[in-house]
């Protein structure tokens, strides 16, 4: 059985500062980011002109069409885009 | 039932159910063990560090269907986060890698102390709230006694006294879990 003094307990909980807030907020919208992504590769796949604009300005076509590009895995959109 | 109170398994099986806020509090439930994984046992830069906990999470959400054990989560993603920081320090410098894998004090002893956090933290959801803020507080976010006091709107000169009430309180509730795991007879 461990045995725990006050000071080792201190120690042990410093060893779990917070990560950044804005690290666990993206990873808590992922989903949500997840499934707008899906919704843009999949009309890319119909809508030629809107695939042509994401190719020729990502971020600008995004903001186009009212998505909000700073909230949206853009490298994960560009592979999908590209593959 | 407030979903921080819900068991890992139930938590995981809720995700994988499409629920979004036991999403948010899977990622909130280990957010510190990935991130202290990063930058204390591997010692990531914060560039590479914010990159490896977005794909530990990332990887958490698209293997979901596929857990084997919803109780085994935080393991999972334990070893999720070694693999990928490993992988990432072997793109960049072996030597770092193997001082890190082999000294005292390395990867390995940090994983088993962040382990035992894990364990800690997990106790103090027994504390009463103010402890429980009182502790995260000063120790974790490395805050004075004139902030905390501020912020809880008690006097600052019955911080140290509240810390070392609380820390006494967390000792009982460890040792009762340690006494409770022990093989009986």
């Amino acid at each position: 059985m461990t045995a725990y003094d006050e000071h080792r307990l201190a120690e042990l909980i410093k060893a779990l500062p917070p990560a950044p807030q804005a690290w666990v907020e993206a990873a808590q919208e992922l989903p949500l980011a997840r499934a707008t992504l899906d919704d843009i590769v999949a009309r890319a796949e119909t809508d030629i002109a809107f695939r042509d604009a994401l190719v020729a300005d990502l971020e600008e076509a995004l903001r186009l069409e009212g998505y909000e590009p700073e909230s949206l895995p853009l490298d994960e959109l560009q592979r999908r885009l590209d593959s | 039932m407030q979903l921080a109170s819900l068991p890992d398994a139930q938590i995981v099986a809720r995700c994988r159910q499409g629920d979004q806020d036991a999403w948010r509090e899977l990622v909130s439930r280990f957010s510190r063990y990935v991130f202290a994984i990063a930058t204390q046992a591997y010692r990531l830069r914060q560039e590479d560090a914010e990159e490896i906990f977005q794909e530990v999470f990332t990887r958490t959400y698209e293997h979901l269907e596929r857990l084997r054990d919803d109780e085994a989560i935080r393991p999972w993603i334990g070893q999720l986060a070694r693999r990928l920081c490993i992988d990432r320090l072997r793109a960049g410098s072996r030597e770092e890698l193997a001082d890190l894998e082999s000294m005292p004090g390395g990867a390995d002893d940090t994983m088993d102390t962040l382990d035992e956090a894990f364990a800690v933290h997990e106790a103090m959801a027994g504390l009463s709230e103010n402890c429980q803020e009182i502790l995260d507080r000063f120790f974790a976010r490395d805050e004075s006694y004139q902030t905390i006091g501020a912020e809880l709107g008690i006097p600052s000169g019955t911080i140290a006294s509240r810390i070392s009430r609380c820390l006494s309180k967390l000792r009982e509730l460890m040792e009762g879990r340690n006494a409770g795991a022990s093989p009986s007879g």
